[in-house]
Order: C-alpha cells, then structure tokens, then sequence
C-alpha cells in the first residue's frame, strides 16, 4: 500500500530558542522502512509454512500418518521405608507393568491380550475409557496390569513388535515389597492405583490416572516425600517399531527414603505376643512422642495391594467380622476401664478433694443413687495407694461421686483425653470425654449424677483409643509434659504440652502404679526382677451385667477387653506401652504383653551399652553399622 | 473546531479485516475444541468479540490527547495490578498470569500492552525534537522496563519481549543517533553469544522452558514437534475444517490458544495460511495508513506502537507454531481463544480509529 501524503499542520507551539513543528514529515521515511520490515516478516513466515506443507509435505505426513512419537513413562521408585536403626522395613523389588497406548490401539486385540494376561476385555476397556474422559493425551500409554507373572512377561514379549500388537508397551517397575505376615501393616499401610474417587478429592488432585500413591496408613501421609517424580522418554519410532531418534529423555527422581522411629525388635516382640489374638500395642517414649512399635491384630498382608487386589481377596478383608483393614492402635475406641484411675487420682490430688491418707471402706459394693455398683471382690478398708494397686472400684466411686464429673472431666481432657494425639497418620479417632456439656448437645440430655459413678472407674461414655491412653498416661507419669506422638525419625518435634502437676501428685499415683506390679497387684504378672515397671491393668465392660447374665452367647462374644499400660522406669519414664486385647477377658492377661516389649527395650539398650561381637537381634543389622 | 464525528468516518476496512480474521479465530476454536471440555469455547469467544467490538466504540469516542493526559494515572494502575497479579493472581499453568476480578480472570499484562503504547506515543511526542537524547533513552527505557519486568517474572516472556517492541519502534521512529542504534546493537551482539554459548542445546531449550514453564509441559520440544507435523499434514489444500488429525486427535496441545495457526494451517493447508496472514498484512498496512495521516506525533507514534505490536505478535507466535521461533507462549491476535487478549486487541484498534477520526483537526 503505497503511502499516503498526510496532511500537514502548523504547530502552534514556537519555543524561544527554535522552532518546532509537530507534523509527522520527519518519520514519513522511518515508516517506509517499518513497511518494508512488515513485508520481510510476512515473507520470511510464509516461508516457513511453505518448507512445512509444500516443500517437506510427504516427510510431515508420513510423520502424521505412521511415524509415530512414542512416550515411554520412567517411573520413579518409592523411597524406601526404613526402622529407627536404619534396617529396611519397605523394600521395593523390580518388575514389569502392561501399558497400552490409545494412539495405535486396535479395539479387535483387546480380546486376545486380556485371554494372554489372564484379564477379562471389560477389565482392559475400564481403564482405556477413564483415560478418555480423563483427557489424557493419547500419546501417553495407559497402565492397564501391575506385576506382571512370569508366563504374561512372555506373553507380552512374543507379541510386543510393531507390527502386529502396536499398542503394547512394557515398562519396567519398582514395586513395592512389604514385610510378610502382616508386620507393622497398619502403620506402614500399602500402595495402590489411584482411583477415580480419590482423584476428585483435594488430598489426590495433584496425581493422575495410573499413580501409585498411597491410600492408607504412612505411606499415604507421606506419599509426597516418599513418591518421586515420575520420568519420560520420547522416541521416534518407525514403521518396523525401532527407535530411530531417542528425543529427549527426563529422568525419574527417586522418591526420599523415610527413617521411622519404630524399633523393629521391639515390633517384633509385640506383633508375636499378639498373634492370634484381637487388639493392639503402642509403645512410646513419653520424653519425645517417638512411637517405638505400633502393633494392631488381626492384620493384613499388604503385599496384596501392590498389584490390584483381587475381588476374592477385598471380599475376604472387607467381610472379615474382626475388620483386619483397621487400625486398632489409632481407631478402636473403648472404655479404658480401670486404666483411667490414675487420671482420677490425679485430679482428685490436685484439686484437693482427695486426701491420699483418708480411707474408705469396700464392702464389695456400694449403692450410689439408688443403685448399687458391685466391685471386684471385697477389699476392706483401702486407702489412694492400695486402692490404685488392687484395682478397688467402691474407693474410686466414692471419690468420683466427691469430685463430680465436671473435674474429673477437666482433667481428663487436660490429659488428651476425647482429642486426637495428632499422631502423623490418616484417620486417627479421637476418643470421648463424657460431660455433661457433652451430654446436653450430643443427647439433649441432662446429666445424671449415677452416670459418674461410672466414669470414675473409666466406664460409661468414655472411651480412648491405644494410642491416645499410652500418650495421655505416659505424659502424666511423666509428671504432666505430654509430646505429640510421631512416627518419623528426624521430625521437628512441637512443643509438649504442660501441666503443672505438683511433683508429690505424680509421685503419689506412680507409688501406686508400682505396687499394681510389685506389690502383688491386679498387674503382678507384669514384674521382672530387677526392672521397676509400673502399670495399671483395666478390665473394661462391654455390655451390662444384666445383660450379660440373661444372654450367655453375647456374654462370651462380648468379653471384657483387657488392657494394660506399663512403663519403666520408675523415675523419668523412657518407654511406655498400652497393650489392648479385645475380649481378653482381664487386664492382667494383657501385662505380659506389656511386660515382654519392656523386658526387649531394655534388654536391647544393655545390649548397646555392653559392646560385645554378637548382637543378638531378630534383624541383622545394616552392614553400614 | 471540533469536527462531526460519526459511524461513516471509521476505517471500514481496517473494521471488515479484523472482524474476518476473528471470524476465521471462532471457526478454528471450534474446530479445535468440539468434543473437547473446552467446548463451549467457540461461543464464548464471540461475546469477547463484541465486548471487545464495545470496547474499541467506546476508546474512539474520548480524544486520544485526553487519554495522553491520564497516562501517569493509567501507568501507576497498571504497575500496581501487575505486583498484584504476582502478588495474589491465580496460579494457571504454573505461572501467575491471571487475576480474578467479578468471577472472571483477567490478564493485566494484556492491558498494560495498552499502556505502554500511550505512555511511549506521549513520551516521544513531547520531546519537541527530532532525536532522542540519551538522557530520553534511559528515561523511557526505565519506565517501560517497570511493568516488562514485572511481567516477565510473571512469568511471561512473549508478552514481555512485544512490550519491547513498541519501545523500539517508538525510539527507532522519534530518531536515534546512528552512534547509538549500533552502541545497542554492539552490546546485545556481544552480551547474547556469551551467554548462549556457554551453555549446552538442551541447557539452551530448558532456558526457555523454565523462565516460561507453561510453554511446555510434558517435555520440551514436544509442543514444536507436533506442531510442525500438523502444519505439514495440511499440504496445499489442507485437511479441511475439524478433519485435522493432530488437531482432531489432540495431539496438538493447546490447539485453540497459544497453538491455534497450527491447527488453522493442518485444516486450511498453504492457501489457508497465505489468506490468513494476507488479511493480517492488510490489517498492519492499514493501521500504518492511519500513522502515516495522523494530524499529530502523538496519533503517529499510537498508530504505529499498535503496528509493531501486532506484528510482533504475529512473528513470534506464527513464527513459534512453524518453528522459526523458540517457544514462548503468547496468543495470536484476534484469533486465539481468550478474552483479556481479544479485548485489548479491539481496545487497540480503537485507538487506531480514534486517531483516524481526528485527522483534519486543526
């Protein structure tokens, strides 16, 4: 377009010193130039469309048509998942996954590879479907099985060439591999597919279709740290399938490795004292929350959750009446029994209304309200000390009905007690301290005063979970410094929080603590010679006397739970540990349990301070040691 | 005295082109997107047209000086929205690019395009002199640099790199001592190898990569790669509209944004391609016209900030989506799917048209 004269103007602005027009004359030039520059950029872009579509035609369409830029994910292996001592607990082995890519998908094969992967079609057209309303790109091959069998691996490589089976990709895996017989399975938890539910939460968001990640326990809460990020490869492949130009490649970051704080001797200890029965164990070092083993029975083999878990599988697990997918140490929430008295006790200490001299008398039951509430057996006259050591229920009522619920409830909630221990896993329960707040807006009921009674013995509405009554009263003996329980060596430990309890209260409870295992108390099978180990048995009720008399069935089905809490030693507690065995029948049944993983804490710190060439150890050592 | 303005004295042609070549932008989001969860694209780009259409009346009808007059005001917005979009914008595409204003996201670099073309256009026109001093030279380059660095780190290098071209060409126009032009050219010459050798091809593509990651985010080079395999599918004639097979099988990523002339030129062929940046070469030369009849510095020095801005645009992204250029994710004009870039594209051109209307003010 030629340019156009344009019409001039007198400027009316004159400066003293020159004159000045503001007319445009003087770029009329420079414009010409930016025409031309105009034309020179044009020319030079439509150049380059005609290299592309006219000059390069046939090499660009074949490239469209057949040749084919193949994306060859490198999956990153998950850190490893190791115990306070370096010793692996989550290992990882190699393996081999089936990918088909939508790109070169023919639909008539889908038969056939699911008859050579053992696989029904439907279970092949799922995934391809997600992905598709997923609006993965097509280019990306879609994980369809994990852990392939060593007859599929074959399958897949006699068929794998370009010509006939264009859409199989195999890709070589790290799996995870977990300990057998269901070691630590809960606080470990498993790996598996992401699945669409999970993708429309905000947890899982950030992954996508064909992510292992994991779903529970700590391989879920840390599955950020220990996932890595997963790798590709590009390649240009021709028509025969070679590689003919490797693109680019972006390498896989390893997921991080995760040191626990749980010692696997003591695990160990506590997974075989438990076997065949239902229940849990938390053992915790009060001085800094660290979790030393977490047990919860009947556990699960988490192995099966690696490749997808097979319907049959599931079933079994999910219709399991004993619920062996569930955290026991961290869900189960019972009534503590008799282990909250030391809790009462202490309230009552520190509020002044109990005096530890003053003596009540047990006659073997005592009527409160018009009901009459029975006790173990008929202990006499009883005061703090000997009631805590043999467990005197009437002693704990009177005091309880003296101190009303509103202070016992104060000072179990001071405790931990109805408030998750914020453990650093998914799910935790958080337990409840009965109030009569409480009562008021869960029940729109007032509170009655024979429902105390009750509370004062660690009855009625109240209920803990392993965890919470190991950290709750490992935290008091400690003299009332409660750390945040923590599974990962290395954390940042918060802050404790405190209580101000007067060091002769504590001194008092622990004096009584100890006697339940050395005085010949409800806990006497819990004592080893030349240990101090302190505890609390507690026998909780799960349903009514009255109904337990009436129906002898549900009677034997609803056993009492029996608990025990046992810490050592006496004086600034280095472990404590909660032992929960569901229908157990007593708590005494429950301190050698206990007692055991104690005798294995100590056992094995003589071991460490008394350097010799053989350690005794269910688990050797690393080498690096 | 003020002259009659009306309908009549608008640049028709300058109108009829660019609503063609948005026309050709609907079709393509169209064909790019159906079936897509983008689908409802194609619509909703035609009401950005006419708000933008709205827009582009609105900016003919306020005398250009009077918007020269509010340039510190304009300027201390714009400086001010980009710390904000920094600062609180949304996090798209891993850059922050975007900020929310009444349920809608905006992207303020669009506008402070807008911006800078008045700032440099009222700079140069008061310079009273038929060459920039050096002391001007650091003045305006300061003052554009605020705003193209803030958007830089957004980050968003194309848009950062087209500021830049309305100051060259605003500086280039208003008159540089030849001493100077080739003291810059000696520093950029000497200051870009340096560095460009020093690091490796792959080091070299990541760099782009990493200063802009929403250019490429499954693998550098990938974006490229199938783009230029979809241009070359088109041959001469083109595959014809939504029978494109990288458009169509997604393999074109971004394919009614940063990339839709790939797809345009996968559908519509050569021919296509040659109509489309035919109209666009009319569109310049027409807004060049209007620099070339404007009744003052001022309206020649808007005019032409408009040109180079569109014309860098078109280089770098049609460039881009043919392989000419390295990647750096800026829209193309009027046809790519968006509505903050529509809008300040139509903005634009009404200060074309409201230069236009003033030529024989006196």
């Amino acid at each position: 377009m030629p340019p156009v004269e344009p019409e001039r103007r007198q400027s009316q602005e004159m400066t003293p010193s020159r004159l000045f027009k503001d007319d445009t004359r003087f770029a009329l030039g420079r414009i010409a130039v930016f025409q031309y520059l105009s034309v020179a950029v044009f020319l030079i872009l439509i150049g380059g469309f005609w290299v592309l579509q006219i000059r390069d035609r046939e090499f660009n369409s074949e490239l469209a048509d057949r040749n084919r830029i193949k994306t060859v994910p490198l999956l990153a292996p998950r850190g490893k998942i190791l115990d306070r001592d370096g010793r692996i607990i989550v290992d990882n082995h190699s393996a081999f996954e089936f990918r088909i890519s939508r790109e070169t998908l023919k639909p008539e094969h889908i038969a056939a590879i699911a008859n050579g992967l053992n696989m029904t079609p439907e279970e092949i057209r799922t995934p391809l479907a997600r992905a598709e309303s997923r609006h993965i790109p097509k280019y990306f091959p879609v994980l369809i099985k994990q852990e392939l069998t060593p007859s599929e691996l074959a399958f897949v490589e006699s068929h794998n060439d370009r010509d006939t089976f264009p859409e199989m990709e195999l890709v070589s895996s790290q799996s995870r591999l977990y300990p057998q017989s269901g070691l630590a399975a809960h606080v470990i938890g498993y790996v598996g597919e992401v699945s669409d539910q999970e993708l429309n939460t905000t947890e899982f968001a950030k992954y996508s279709q064909g992510d292992k990640v994991g779903k529970e326990g700590l391989e879920r809460q840390y599955n950020d740290l220990l996932m890595g990020i997963d790798g590709q490869r590009q390649v240009e492949v021709d028509s025969l399938g070679r590689e003919r130009t490797k693109m680019k490649s972006q390498e896989a970051t390893p997921g991080q490795n995760l040191q626990l704080t749980l010692d696997l001797d003591l695990q160990a200890v506590a997974e075989l004292s438990m076997e065949g029965r239902r229940g849990a164990v938390v053992a915790l070092d009060p001085r800094t929350g660290e979790v030393l083993a977490m047990v919860s029975r009947p556990a699960f083999d988490p192995n099966l959750f690696t490749r997808r878990i097979s319907k049959s599988d599931w079933k079994e697990l999910t219709d399991n009446p004993d619920n062996p997918l569930m955290n026991r140490a961290i869900q189960a929430q019972f009534a503590p029994g008799s282990t909250f008295k030391p809790i009462v006790s202490i309230a009552g200490l520190e509020t002044g209304m109990l005096d530890p001299a003053n003596t009540v008398y047990c006659p073997g039951s005592a009527t409160f309200y018009g009901h009459t509430f029975k006790c173990d057996e008929v202990h006499g006259t009883v005061d703090l000390h000997h009631a805590i050591v043999h467990s005197c229920d009437v002693y704990f009522f009177t005091v309880g009905n003296r101190m009303g619920i509103e202070r016992i409830a104060e000072y179990a909630q001071l405790a931990g007690i109805g408030k998750k221990t914020g453990i650093d896993l998914p799910n935790e329960k958080e337990g409840l301290m009965p109030s009569p707040k409480w009562k008021l807006r869960a029940q729109r009921e007032k509170w009655y005063a024979g429902e105390t009674i009750s509370v004062a013995i660690g009855q009625g509405a109240v209920m803990v979970t392993p965890i919470q009554l190991a950290s709750v009263l490992g935290g008091l003996v400690s003299g009332g410094i409660w750390y945040k329980p923590h599974l990962v060596k290395n954390a940042r430990i918060d802050p404790p929080r405190h209580a101000d309890f007067h060091p002769e209260n504590v001194a008092t409870v622990v004096s009584g603590m100890c006697g339940v295992v050395n005085e010949g108390g409800t806990g006497a099978s819990a004592a080893i010679p030349g240990l101090e180990i302190c505890g609390k048995t507690g026998t909780a009720q799960r349903i009514s006397n009255e109904l337990a008399k009436s129906n002898k069935a549900l009677a034997l089905a609803m056993r009492d739970n029996g608990w025990f809490v046992g810490f050592a030693p006496r004086e600034n507690p280095e472990i404590v540990v909660v032992a929960l065995w569901e229908g157990g029948g007593k708590g005494a049944f429950s301190a050698p349990i206990v007692r055991d993983v104690i005798k294995a804490y100590f056992d094995k710190k003589a071991r460490q301070a008394r350097p010799g060439p053989t350690q005794l150890s269910l688990f050797a050592e690393p080498s690096s040691h | 005295m003020p002259r009659y303005r009306s309908f009549r004295d608008l640049d028709w042609p300058l109108l009829i082109i660019s609503l063609i070549i948005s026309a050709l932008g609907v079709m393509q989001i169209y064909s790019a997107t159906h079936g897509t969860k983008w689908h409802t694209a194609w619509w909703k780009q035609i009401i950005w047209i006419l708000i933008g259409l709205a827009l582009m009346w609105i900016t003919t009808s306020v005398d250009y000086h009077t918007l020269l007059g509010q340039v510190p005001i304009l300027y201390s917005l714009s400086v001010l929205g980009l710390i904000a979009t920094v600062a609180i914008g949304r996090v798209a595409f891993s850059g922050r690019r975007w900020i929310s204003v009444l349920g809608f996201s905006f992207q303020i670099s669009e506008f402070v395009k807008v911006v800078i073309i008045l700032m440099v256009a009222r700079y140069l026109s008061e310079l009273k002199s038929d060459e920039v001093s050096l002391r001007d030279l650091w003045k305006l380059g300061g003052l554009v640099a605020i705003p193209v660095i803030l958007v830089y780190y957004q980050p968003d290098l194309g848009t950062a790199i087209t500021c830049l071209s309305v100051l060259a060409a605003g500086i280039l126009l208003a008159g540089l001592r030849w001493q100077y032009v080739a003291g810059i050219a000696l520093v950029c010459a000497l200051a870009l190898p340096v560095g460009w050798y020093l690091i490796k091809d792959y080091q070299r593509a990541r760099f782009l990569t990493f200063r802009d990651p929403s250019l490429d985010p499954r693998g550098a080079g990938y974006q490229v790669i199938q783009s230029k395999i979809a241009i070359g599918h088109g041959g001469i004639w083109g595959a014809g509209l939504t029978k494109g097979t990288q458009t169509q099988l997604r393999f074109l990523p971004a394919a009614h944004n940063d990339l839709i002339f790939s797809g345009f030129a996968e559908e519509h062929g050569f021919v296509g391609v040659v109509v489309a940046l035919g109209l666009y070469f009319l569109l310049l030369m027409q807004i060049v016209q209007n620099a070339q009849t404007a009744p003052d510095r001022a309206g020649m020095y808007i005019c032409m900030g408009v040109a180079a801005l569109l014309l860098c645009h078109l280089l770098v992204n049609v460039g881009m989506v043919a392989g000419e250029m390295p990647l750096t994710g800026i829209p193309l004009p009027l046809m790519s799917a968006g509505g903050s870039i529509t809008m300040s594209v139509f903005v634009m051109l009404g200060l074309v048209n409201n230069v236009r209307l003033r030529r024989f003010a006196s």
